[in-house]
């Protein structure tokens, strides 16, 4: 859901990454935090297991300045994508107005980026939401291992398999290093603005 | 869940009946937050070192947790989310469907009062947004 200030002209809007474990989500927050101004984003919160495994969610609010007049506040958070955690995942998307799902290259993760879509569609409806209204973009990430002799699917089988039905755009991306994950960004906070401005602002308010 | 369109009149109002219910009776930090983890508004006067964003975001998850914690012994919702700390103590209070009231208070407030006092608050705020 997303929070309309008319007294401060603020819009504040929630943008899930979604994705099996260890796909790349904590990494692309992390990227988007070192790379940005500090002025655009506040502190990044992650809550952590030991390691790097994601227990709760991590969140990076971001600023990215004034649309038609309004302040847009981007509240970016992820999941934790082990399988085990379903039931945190379904908290974390409460109120979500875009996404991000970020599939795996390594081929060992197939199985899993399919259960993974399959399990935010789950989850979506138990918030009585739809892939058909809120909006969503693929990410491909891990790219760099293509050209490694570690065994990767190719972009191909990707796409069978994660955007025969979604037909939405595909970002590929190497997070670890940036490449893709501003690009991504982008195009998500682009689709989900609109997605929230022509809710409201351009009917009648 | 829809999305929320705040009004300055109903800020205002909001934002008023705090003040008078809570923040004079001696609360430090008041924080209205939606269940996304949005701040709809901040009252008190030690809010600047606070990390508002945050612990939305945290209040938000928390109370969604608890809530499903509820279901799976069979509670529809526990009636008293409180956590008292050495100094400070941090309550929860549900408003309509979606939208929770922090209330952070330091010893020199009792749980009684405040209890009474968020129960009334709940009471307008809801009012407030349902006339929006
Ligand atoms: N080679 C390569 N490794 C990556 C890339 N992105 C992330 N990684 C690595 O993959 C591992 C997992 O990344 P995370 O960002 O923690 O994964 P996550 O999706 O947040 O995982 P969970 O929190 O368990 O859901 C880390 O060791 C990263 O360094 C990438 O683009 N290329
Ligand atoms: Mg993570």
């Amino acid at each position: 859901m997303a929070l309309i200030n008319l007294s401060k002209r603020e819009i504040h809007c929630k943008i899930v990454y979604y994705g099996p474990g260890r796909c790349g989500k904590t990494t692309n927050l992390l990227y988007i935090y070192n790379a940005m101004n500090s002025r655009a984003r506040s502190k990044m919160l992650t809550i952590e297991t030991k390691g790097d495994r994601t227990l709760f969610f991590d969140l990076l609010p971001l600023n990215l300045g004034k649309i038609n007049g309004f302040d847009v506040r981007i509240q970016l958070y992820t999941v934790p994508g082990q399988t085990t955690y379903k039931a945190t995942r379904k908290l974390v998307l409460k109120g979500v107005d875009g996404l991000v799902f970020v599939a795996d290259y390594l081929k060992v993760r197939h199985e899993k980026n399919i259960e993974s879509l399959q399990d935010l569609h789950r989850n979506l409806l138990e918030h009585n939401l739809t892939l058909e209204e809120i909006p969503i973009i693929l990410q491909f990430n891990k790219y760099d291992l293509v050209s490694t002799p570690i065994p990767t699917l190719t972009k191909e089988e990707l796409e069978t398999n994660l955007n025969r039905e979604l037909k939405t755009k595909i970002f590929e991306a190497a997070a670890t290093k940036g490449t893709g994950v501003f690009e991504t960004l982008k195009e998500i906070s682009k689709r989900t603005i609109h997605y929230v401005a022509t809710k409201h602002l351009l009917t009648g308010h | 869940m829809a999305d929320l369109v705040l009004t300055t009149s109903v800020l205002e109002e909001t934002k008023t009946q705090i003040e008078n219910t809570l923040i004079k009776a001696g609360v430090n930090t008041v924080l209205l937050i939606d269940e996304a983890g949005n701040v709809v508004t901040v009252c008190g006067d030690k809010t600047c070192n606070l990390d508002t964003t945050s612990l939305a975001a945290l209040a938000a998850a928390n109370f969604g947790a608890t809530s499903q914690i509820a279901k799976l012994i069979g509670e529809d919702d526990f009636l008293l989310l409180f956590h008292k700390g050495k100094k400070d103590s941090i309550h929860f209070a549900r408003i309509n469907t979606d939208l929770i009231l922090v209330t952070i208070f330091g010893d020199n407030v009792s749980l009684g009062l405040l209890r009474l006092r968020v129960a009334q608050l709940v009471k307008t705020i809801e009012k407030a947004f349902g006339h929006k």
